[in-house]
């Protein structure tokens, strides 16, 4: 008996060591970071405890710009994204030939290396002197002038970057909404049919409640993977995400962290800390308004 | 009667046909930048600058932006780097994945219950949150521009753990019991029993794994300054500042296209696989 105690936890060590090393003690120490005042690579120590690090990453406009950028994105992204998915996901589900085809095209964005990518965005939308570049020429047969949509007007790097996102983020959405409307018992429709009910009464009242599960799930890892938007923002700007005035949350973390205006831990560490607060509040709230927590939504990381 | 079922057949032939078409464009938006990508690779680097309207085709394909991207730039290195980073990463990962779910799965021991809620609890810490830590950790031990300090961190894999144990306990006890009767041991329990039973999940979790270290970036940028250790991801955005000159746009798409390719043949071979694993445990959106 003695033995096979000593055995689980033989079996557990590996993990035990890497999730020790590499999340909870760093989740303590984030904690300890952000609280530190001055700390400073070079010597190691800070000179006081406090809530100064928060304070200055809230008075810093770097951050309040990035605050901005990240909720404009996740409110745009997400009710765009979901819906559109809804409605790619009904039309695939009543396919029968094709389908497969169309599944697996649809799919194809989430395995490709989002910053290679981007760089294909960046240059579908980009104008420079030598070209407009291919978006805009669209828009000159729709008789609009050429915008430049990578450094020209703000809302004009929003819009590309919302695009990007949309276009990252839908396979997994279609994906997990064609399986729930596979899922769907056929017999419901069947009766409905039977009964003579309308298509619009059939969505409404039989496949949306049914569907609405997973459709929260996708509002909540929407919400929190459009908060931690950075790298599809990195692809298509560039590693200089302040100086785009494009810069997320998250990138503001790692540029206190490191690179040329690096070197600041504990902001940084400030600043995840308060993107975990917003994430969890948010994440909080969508559970309670779906009225279920169903524990599929509840993984943040 | 007659009349009102060809109505009916009529008008649902033309929702299918707008429904077709619909789905038609989406299929147009996820495949034009990947086309996009693969013409201005072949355009060579006069033919795409003179255009000032860009052109949907091109009538005189050349390869000379792949050699490009293999001689002025080390994007063989990178390449090789992101290969030995996925191989290693990929492999640790299943070791420890597959113990620890075996011990939460089959192993009696004091405190296991406890461990797998506190396991449960870690899969809700973002990334984001440790990444600071390690930062520190990694340059503290000096690890920095090491494969040591690229793998270590990306190794564990909480929800793999879950997925694997889940699909472990479905192997049924007697199995079990009966090989402890034989005196098999556990290790060799595992390897020749649980492991080919369960081996549709362990697949998946690898390629999942595999993709995921194929794209990343995060932690790849911050702990490597020293281009001989760049991953694809970093190195694209290195040849996207630095390389080539800014203007050489159909070489840096070739560079993308040479960095797509591997996980969209991986795609294709295992497409159920892939799209039945990310529904049962991917998250990315």
């Amino acid at each position: 008996m003695k033995k096979n105690q000593l055995k689980g936890w033989l079996y557990l060590l590996p993990a035990l060591l890497f999730l020790g090393v590499f999340m909870l003690y760093p989740l303590i120490d984030v904690l300890i970071y952000s609280t530190e005042e001055s700390f400073s690579f070079a010597s190691g120590t800070g000179s006081g405890i406090g809530l100064y690090n928060y304070s200055y990453v809230l008075h810093d406009p770097y951050f309040l710009q990035a605050v901005r950028n990240t909720f404009l994105l996740v409110i745009i992204t997400v009710p765009l994204s979901t819906g559109l998915a809804l409605l790619i996901s009904l039309g695939l589900s009543s396919m029968k030939r094709l389908k497969e085809l169309f599944q697996t095209i649809f799919f194809l964005p989430y395995v490709t290396n989002t910053l290679a990518v981007g760089l294909v965005f960046m240059i579908l939308f980009k104008k420079t002197p030598y070209s407009d570049g291919f978006v805009n020429r669209l828009l000159a047969l729709l008789g609009m002038a050429p915008i430049d949509f990578i450094e020209g007007p703000y809302w004009a790097k929003m819009l590309v970057m919302c695009i990007y996102t949309i276009w990252i983020v839908m396979p997994f959405k279609i994906l997990i909404l064609t399986s729930a409307l596979a899922s769907v018992n056929p017999d419901y429709y069947k009766a409905a049919r039977i009964d003579g009910t309308s298509p619009g009464r059939i969505f409404r009242k039989i496949t949306l409640p049914m569907i609405m599960p997973m459709i929260s799930y996708l509002i909540i890892t929407g919400f929190i993977g459009a908060f931690k938007a950075y790298s599809d923002v990195v692809a298509i700007f560039g590693v200089n995400l302040n100086e785009a005035g494009m810069n997320t949350i998250v990138g503001y973390v790692y540029d206190m962290l490191y690179g040329s205006s690096g070197g600041y831990p504990s902001y940084a560490a400030a600043a995840a800390l308060i993107l975990f607060g917003i994430v969890f509040t948010i994440t909080v709230i969508n559970l309670l308004v779906s009225g279920r927590g169903d524990g599929k939504g509840a993984g943040i990381g | 009667m007659r009349q009102e079922e060809r109505k009916g057949t009529g008008s649902a032939g033309l929702k299918r046909t707008a429904v077709t078409l619909g789905l038609s464009v989406w299929a147009l938006i996820v495949l034009f930048p990947f086309y996009w990508m693969v013409l201005t690779s072949v355009k060579s680097y006069g033919a795409y600058n003179s255009e000032y309207i860009p052109r949907l085709y091109t009538t005189e394909p050349t390869l000379g932006n792949y050699v490009d991207a293999f001689t002025q730039v080390p994007l063989a290195r990178y390449f090789v780097n992101t290969v030995i980073f996925t191989l290693i990463t990929t492999g640790v990962m299943l070791l420890v994945v597959v113990l620890s779910a075996y011990a939460f799965a089959r192993l009696r021991f004091r405190g296991r219950g406890l461990v797998f809620v506190l396991f449960l609890a870690l899969m809700m810490i973002p990334n984001e949150l440790v990444v600071i830590t390690n930062f520190v950790t990694i340059t503290n031990l000096g690890l920095r521009n090491t494969f040591t300090g690229l793998i270590l961190p990306s190794v564990t894999s909480v929800f793999y753990i879950y997925l694997l144990k889940e699909n472990f306990e479905q192997v049924p006890e007697e199995l079990y019991k009966a090989a402890k009767v034989d005196g098999t041991s556990d290790l060799k329990y595992l390897w020749k029993v649980m492991i080919p039973i369960c081996r549709p999940t362990v697949i998946t979790i690898t390629i999942l794994k595999v993709i995921e270290c194929w794209n990343s970036y995060v932690w790849p940028r911050l702990i490597t300054d020293d281009s001989s250790f760049f991953l694809v991801s970093v190195g694209i955005q290195e040849i996207r500042e630095n390389g080539f000159g800014r203007e050489n746009i159909p070489a840096m798409m070739a560079a993308v296209v040479v960095i797509s390719l591997p996980l969209i043949v991986l795609f294709l071979i295992f497409r159920k696989k892939i799209m039945a694993g990310v529904s049962r445990g991917g998250t990315k959106g």
